[in-house]
């Protein structure tokens, strides 16, 4: 389902004098559906900037990023937004959200742009935040007042609302206490048990064992600097 | 699929003053494209190129017709762009007072725009007015005042129920959230995502506000001196942005 090789990437900060930043060089990763890979490596090795570039969020410098069939390397704007609608799904630490949309809605909106009836959206958004314990009365409010866990699960419940064949989790259980994580890691044996390519970023080294299958340590891509 | 707005080689000039240069990008149904750029980076300029509102010294912009399929709409006679000004295309401008009829009521406003389409029966647009106010969040005790006796706001959004009435495919939208208070705003983007969504619009959004194009734009395009210097998707381009002066524009924004 994922397919990345000679990857490259580097930065120019052209408000910085035009310095070169160069992150991931030769970067390879396959990732089989059902299967979870777990990006090691210390900080600043480069696993968000990976993490970014098979969102599409990144423009890769060179090689190829495969995603279900589709090169974002190469792919139009337009393929890579039915891409994500339908096929490629990313939780990021931090819920960015529209002011005055309720939690419930926030949830559900990704079954609605994939034109699924509202009733049953609403339904599916209702059932992951009951299982992600957020209190039902914050359901029909904004999460911009609601707090760092409780932004955080609802942002996993929106992650998981659509089953992408492709999740990207970028720190999924960061923030959240034993019960909540226990359902977080519940949520992503699902997936993969319905068949799910998974890459995820966890430092909680427990979690990591429990749902990867393999680590792949992104500081071998380093540029080795001359 | 076909793009519902092919535009290619789109060039006007002011004199020697290049208003848009040699731009060309391709529109799909349901796409939301922000054009962001400086004050004079020609934005403006391209979407009043592009709503048939100026006409450019040279290039095309082939809409996909209903009836027709593509077609070139700087060569079509000014009764058929006119026409497709009524039907297919909204313009929302940034001060209502451009886009709406000051001295007619705001149910009037609604129903002007349907009679100009054909409706006839007075039950039926009043109707379909109060529908309107309703889903732009007026309260429907206010059909028949008229809009100097709204907040810049509601003015605001009754440009917007007096352009979708008529059901357009696409709608192009200069500064939506310009001049309005940032509460108003954030009302405004959340009324205008929901539509955009719901009625499965293309919009072309011009603005120099970097958050409503992250919460509205699927794609963007970026603007300086008339020229386009990078396009990509919304989020791309905002994280990740390649060009000199794109750089410059992300990294001016402050942050809250």
């Amino acid at each position: 389902m994922i397919s990345v090789s000679g990857l490259s990437k580097s930065f120019t900060l052209h408000t910085q004098g035009g310095a070169v930043l160069s992150v991931l060089q030769n970067a390879s990763l396959t990732v089989a559906p059902g299967e979870c890979v777990a990006l090691t490596g210390e900080s600043g090795s480069g696993k968000s900037t990976l993490m970014r570039i098979l969102y599409g969020n990144y423009l890769a410098g060179g090689g190829r990023v495969v995603i279900g069939g589709t090169d974002l390397t190469r792919a139009a704007p337009h393929r890579i937004i039915s891409l994500r609608r339908e096929t490629l799904g990313y939780v990021s630490q931090f819920l960015r959200v529209v002011p005055r949309v309720p939690a419930v809605e926030v949830v559900a909106e990704p079954l609605l742009a994939l034109g699924v009836d509202e009733a049953a959206a609403l339904d599916r958004a209702r059932r992951l935040l009951t299982r992600l314990r957020v209190p039902e009365p914050l359901w029909s409010l904004s999460p911009t007042t609601f707090s760092g866990g409780e932004q955080q699960r609802v942002n996993i419940a929106r992650g998981f609302a659509h089953a992408y064949p492709v999740l990207l989790l970028d720190e999924p259980t960061a923030s959240l206490d034993a019960v909540n994580r226990d359902t977080v890691l519940q949520l992503i044996e699902e997936a993969k048990t319905g068949g799910a390519a998974i890459v995820g970023i966890f430092h909680d080294a427990a979690a990591r064992a429990r749902v990867a299958d393999r680590e792949v340590d992104v500081s071998q891509f380093t540029p080795r600097t001359s | 699929m076909t793009p519902i707005l092919q535009v290619g080689g789109l060039t006007k000039r002011y004199g020697r003053h290049i208003g848009c240069l040699d731009v060309g990008f391709r529109l799909f149904p349901g796409e939301v494209m922000g054009v962001v750029g400086e004050s004079g980076s020609g934005k403006s300029t391209l979407l009043s190129c592009l709503a048939g509102l100026l006409t450019p010294d040279a290039g095309e912009v082939i809409f996909d017709t209903r009836a027709e399929g593509p077609r070139d709409t700087l060569t079509m006679s000014d009764p058929e762009r006119r026409m497709l000004g009524r039907t297919d295309w909204a313009f929302v401008h940034q001060n209502p007072r451009d886009g709406l009829r000051m001295r007619v009521s705001a149910g009037g406003n609604v129903g002007e725009r349907l009679m100009a389409v054909g409706a006839k029966r007075y039950g039926t647009i009043r109707s379909a007015a109060e529908d309107w106010l309703s889903r732009v969040e007026i309260d429907v005790s206010r059909i028949d005042d008229r809009p100097a006796a709204f907040s810049g706001g509601m003015q605001q959004r009754l440009q917007i129920a007096r352009n979708l009435v008529s059901g357009p495919r696409l709608v192009f939208m200069d500064e939506p959230t310009g001049g309005l208070d940032v509460s108003v705003q954030a009302r405004l983007l959340d009324l205008l995502r929901g539509l955009v969504r719901r009625m499965g619009l293309s919009a072309i959004v011009v603005t120099h506000d970097l958050a409503v194009v992250r919460l509205l734009a699927d794609r963007i395009m970026v603007m300086k001196d008339g020229r386009v210097v990078e396009t990509g998707l919304a989020d791309q381009v905002l994280d990740d942005p390649q060009h000199a002066y794109t750089q410059l524009l992300v990294s001016s924004v402050l942050q809250v």
